[in-house]
């Protein structure tokens, strides 16, 4: 699947909630679900710091040139929008990565968690996805 | 006049609004208070009708602009008992008050001096004295708080010597909700000597303040606490100190004579009101402590406080749920955790419901590096909340541990 495919997906998966409650009791039911990143990654390193929330950030690139993140957050439902995230960002390159389009967000009606006035980390886990793929970019140029 | 509670609700046009489809129950008063209708016409009748450049003209709208605010400036005196109206300086709110009073103090404050500082400060009551202290070389002392939010008052005695410049303590803290026994503690303070400077962000609008009974030096308040509106604050200061402190921001309405060569400075108040001044924030400020007057400061902390209580018992009932300041004089503020959530959770769930509510550190880092807790959740009070809205608060809080857990 594309990253835009992905994220059709998310769109269509999300649009069966007709309540608030719902969407978020599946938010937090994917932030508690989500696979823990490796306890060595949660340093200051690979911290996103909100004034909020915090998230952790890790990436690698497998042998066939593709992206894989994993990520923590300490408050849930920030959790529950990381694990989207990384759905829809891992397993691609750095091309794909770069050139994506990210709208599900807004699509599925959390586009209020990117506000930076919510200081949790989301904004600048975004950049951060993008600044690793064009870092492993960068390498496999050299 | 008895305490009305529908009409103080009335009062408040915004009270009215939805968030999220359900009526706005509006707890975040520490970070900011709603503005009784009375107060926003009178920003905008100032605009309307008044508006004129103060202390400048000869014509009539401005002697009639300058009479209005000199009377604001007269008004607050009053509601905070100074001896003078020109030891009421208008600032931009607490933080501006404070930061003057730190630049001011610079040359006084040499190598090896002490300013003392509470663990419970907002970063406005605290970064201004830490920054003055690493530019001159001073040792910042922080005064310990015991574990129910108390401060630790025999320590504070002790802690104070020759050297101590400054005592710079919150009259009510912002996330503990602890009324500090403020009179006791500068007492304690002038016994040795040592001037005191009393934040009053949390306090103006929530206790009776009397800056003559208290005994302190300086009391900075902002207006948007206190149903005003934000952009306007107070510094009161002592006449005898603030007369011979230097300047603290240079032009406009502080100069007296200019020269090519030097300057001379207005006497206070001007001395330290450089620029054209919020003058309608100045006359809102007047309305709004009229408001608080007129009701009742005292009316309002019983009620207030009797809330407090209300909040405290209904949430303690829920399971999981810790309250962070025990202190046994508390007002306007309810800081909690719950087992096993996030504060930042916890908020956005609430706003849903339509509750705003304060999550995370509230501009007081040390203090949660002093209790070891990342943030809290803060629900805080002014006189227009009711038992209701604490029972729509606990009933959503409920709802969001069951959806968290």
């Amino acid at each position: 699947m594309t990253i835009q495919e992905k994220q059709n997906a998310i769109i269509e998966e999300f649009s069966m909630f007709d309540d608030w409650m719902d969407k978020y009791s599946y938010l937090i039911e994917l932030g508690k679900e989500l696979p823990p990143i490796n306890e060595k990654y949660k340093d200051p390193q690979h911290l996103i710091s909100g004034c909020q929330s915090r998230v952790w950030l890790q990436a690698d690139m497998d042998e066939s040139g593709k992206i894989n993140f994993s990520a923590d957050s300490d408050a849930v439902i920030t959790k529950g929008i990381v694990s989207l995230l990384i759905k829809a960002f891992s397993g691609h390159t750095p091309d794909e990565i770069l050139k994506a389009d990210l709208d599900f967000l807004e699509q599925i009606g959390l586009k209020e968690h990117l506000s930076p006035t919510r200081s949790n980390g989301l904004v600048s886990m975004i950049k951060q996805i993008r600044l690793y793929a064009q870092a492993f970019k960068l390498k496999q140029g050299k | 006049m008895s305490f009305d509670i529908h009409k103080i609700r009335s009062d408040f046009p915004i009270l009215g609004r939805t968030i999220n489809g359900k009526p706005l129950v509006y707890f975040d008063n520490g970070a900011t208070t709603q503005k009784p209708r009375r107060v926003i016409d009178r920003i905008s009748n100032y605009y309307l009708n008044q508006n004129s450049n103060v202390h400048r003209g000869v014509h009539t709208l401005s002697q009639e602009a300058t009479d209005l605010y000199e009377a604001s400036r007269d008004y607050i005196r009053k509601f905070i008992n100074a001896e003078e109206s020109k030891e009421i300086i208008f600032t931009r709110g607490t933080t501006e008050s404070i930061n003057l009073l730190a630049t001011a103090l610079k040359p006084w404050i040499v190598k090896g001096d002490e300013i003392m500082v509470t663990a419970m400060e907002h970063h406005s009551n605290f970064v201004p004295w830490q920054q003055l202290c690493i530019e001159r070389g001073a040792k910042l002392k922080i005064v310990p708080i015991e574990k129910n939010g108390e401060l630790d008052l025999e320590f504070l005695n002790k802690m104070m010597n020759p050297y101590t410049k400054l005592l710079a303590i919150t009259h009510v803290s912002n996330v503990l909700g602890t009324v500090n026994p403020v009179k006791e503690i500068i007492k304690m303070a002038k016994n040795k000597g040592v001037p005191v400077l009393l934040d009053g962000a949390q306090s103006i609008a929530h206790t009776k303040v009397d800056v003559q009974d208290l005994g302190c030096d300086f009391y900075a308040f902002s207006g948007h606490k206190a149903y005003a509106p934000m952009g306007i604050g107070v510094l009161y200061g002592k006449f005898n100190w603030m007369r011979r402190l230097p300047p603290y921001q240079f032009g406009g309405e502080m100069i007296d004579e200019v020269t090519f060569e030097k300057t001379t400075f207005n006497e206070l108040p001007y001395k330290y009101e450089a620029g054209t001044p919020n003058v309608a924030g100045a006359l809102a400020l007047e309305t709004a402590l009229r408001y608080i007057s007129e009701t009742g400061i005292d009316a309002i902390r019983q009620h207030e406080d009797a809330l407090l209580r209300y909040a405290e018992n209904k949430i303690s009932e829920i399971d999981g749920v810790r309250i962070i300041g025990t202190a046994p004089e508390k007002t306007g503020a309810l800081s909690f955790l719950i087992d096993g959530t996030h504060p930042y959770d916890v908020g956005m769930l609430l706003d849903k419901m339509g509750i705003a509510v304060r999550t995370g550190h509230h501009c007081a880092q040390p203090l949660m590096d002093f209790l070891n807790i990342p943030g809290t959740v803060r629900a805080s009070f002014a006189m227009y909340n009711t038992n209701e809205e604490v029972d729509m608060f606990a009933d959503a809080l409920t709802k969001v541990v069951a959806m968290l857990r």
